[in-house]
């Protein structure tokens, strides 16, 4: 066996295409899951029971099947009800609704959290509404909701790729394209696996880093 | 669509729940030896057990396969494609289950231990009956998210040929021009099944003995 990475190297320029495409689907997929997450949640809360369980019912149905059948669902069932996506938009949906169905689960309970003893004690001296919200709410949610959230983050980061098995051009499909191409699979796929391992470790570390200088915030000893 | 289409998919979802079993036990057998070696507290063994389970968590499941699937044959290993995505599962779910039984067995109220020491028990008794026991109580719910959660990654091993129950639902989209219908029913069957482990493992968790908390 001949280990050559050469022969990968010198496709960079497909290369870092595909990993753009990439880092692009995670990001624009992970702010669009915790945007429709958080509305799922506020309407859960405050939407009566009917809209909480009409959404429950679909948080359940999202979380409860593989990612990839929603995606093939979306992909090639969607022309049938006149929904006719080209990959990467397909690609972006699938894993913007995938994604809020989770984080709709961490900011609900993030909601739940806060205990009610905080917001009653910030009426007591006096706070305003607003106050409460941004000075007592928010910053205890936002020490709850941290960790899952990261987690959640990471866990998209490695979704990106199955989207390669609807042909988006992100980095699996540029890889395992060139490494069909030049017989240099396993060479292909270790560039591949170094990629993602090093930006998983990194979004990690970075969580870590944010929860510790959040940590002023945290009203509970755990 | 037909109940022959349903059927067929049902067939197909057997593939699917005996890859994922036999994953789940390889990998809780492998998650045994890593949380062992990270209890250790010795870094020759400690290092490779962190390692190996940062790589396999962080990793996509997919990059995983595909790299064991053409690793193989390029070091000499001729397998079927199905041995592969089984020992791609079963690294993979290992590194998570490791991680839950090491933070299971730090979880043990030292109290118990203490004072089972204090009865007399030997180190080796006290391992086998309080630590294991009260750790797998603890670990036992995430194990059955685990479970959970391979049945719905075992979808992957479609790509590498495995004709599961994804992989079913694909041909006969291909082929009956009923994607909607098809991947739909896939979808139920999936969400059926998890509901049932969930189920099982709710009963199981109740019947375990307890622990004090």
């Amino acid at each position: 066996m001949t280990f050559d990475i050469n022969v990968i190297i010198g496709q960079w320029p497909a290369i870092v295409s595909g990993a753009g495409v990439t880092i692009m689907i995670w990001i624009l997929g992970t702010i669009a899951a915790a945007i429709i997450g958080f509305l799922m949640a506020v309407a859960r809360q405050y939407g009566g029971m009917l809209v909480d369980k009409a959404l429950g019912a679909i948080v359940a149905v999202l979380r409860g099947t593989p990612f990839l059948i929603q995606i093939f669902l979306v992909y090639y069932g969607g022309p049938f009800v006149g929904l006719d996506l080209d990959p990467l938009p397909a690609g972006l949906i699938g894993i913007s609704v995938y994604g809020a169905a989770y984080f709709s689960e961490i900011f609900r309970s993030g909601f739940q959290a806060v205990p009610k003893g905080h917001i009653e004690a910030g009426e007591c001296v006096g706070l305003t509404r607003r106050q409460i919200v941004w000075r007592i709410l928010l910053p205890e949610m936002t020490m709850l909701v941290l960790p899952p959230s990261v987690n959640m983050v990471v866990i998209l980061m490695k979704e990106t790729a199955v989207l390669s098995i609807i042909t988006v051009p992100e980095l699996t499909a540029t890889l395992s394209a060139i490494g069909s191409q030049q017989y240099a699979f396993v060479e292909a796929l270790s560039v591949l696996a170094l990629f993602y391992w090093v930006l998983v470790e990194l979004t990690g570390w970075l969580g870590n880093l944010a929860e510790t200088k959040l940590s002023r915030f945290r009203f509970f000893n755990a | 669509m037909s109940i022959k289409l349903f059927e067929l998919l049902l067939q197909a979802s057997i593939y699917t729940v005996t890859i994922s079993v036999v994953s789940i036990l390889i990998g809780f057998a492998i998650a045994i030896l890593l949380s062992g070696m990270l209890l250790s507290g010795r870094s020759l063994f400690v290092r490779p057990a962190q390692i190996f389970i940062s790589f396999f968590r962080g990793v996509p499941l997919l990059v995983q396969l595909l790299l064991i699937y053409n690793l193989l044959p390029v070091i000499g290993i001729n397998v079927p494609s199905v041995v592969a995505a089984i020992i791609g599962l079963s690294l993979c779910t290992a590194a998570y289950q490791a991680e839950n039984l090491r933070g299971g067995f730090a979880s043990v109220p030292l109290g118990l231990v203490e004072s089972a020491e204090m009865v007399g028990l030997t180190p080796r008794q006290v391992f086998r009956r309080i630590k294991v026991p009260i750790a797998l109580r603890l670990t036992f719910p995430a194990l059955v998210n685990e479970a959970i959660l391979i049945l719905k990654a075992s979808s992957l091993v479609s790509v590498v040929g495995i004709v599961e129950l994804t992989r079913m639902a694909q041909d006969l989209a291909g082929s009956t021009f009923l994607p909607l219908q098809i991947f739909a029913s896939a979808g139920l069957i999936y969400l059926m099944i998890n509901w049932l482990v969930a189920l099982a493992g709710g009963m199981i968790e109740n019947r375990l003995p307890g622990v004090p908390r």
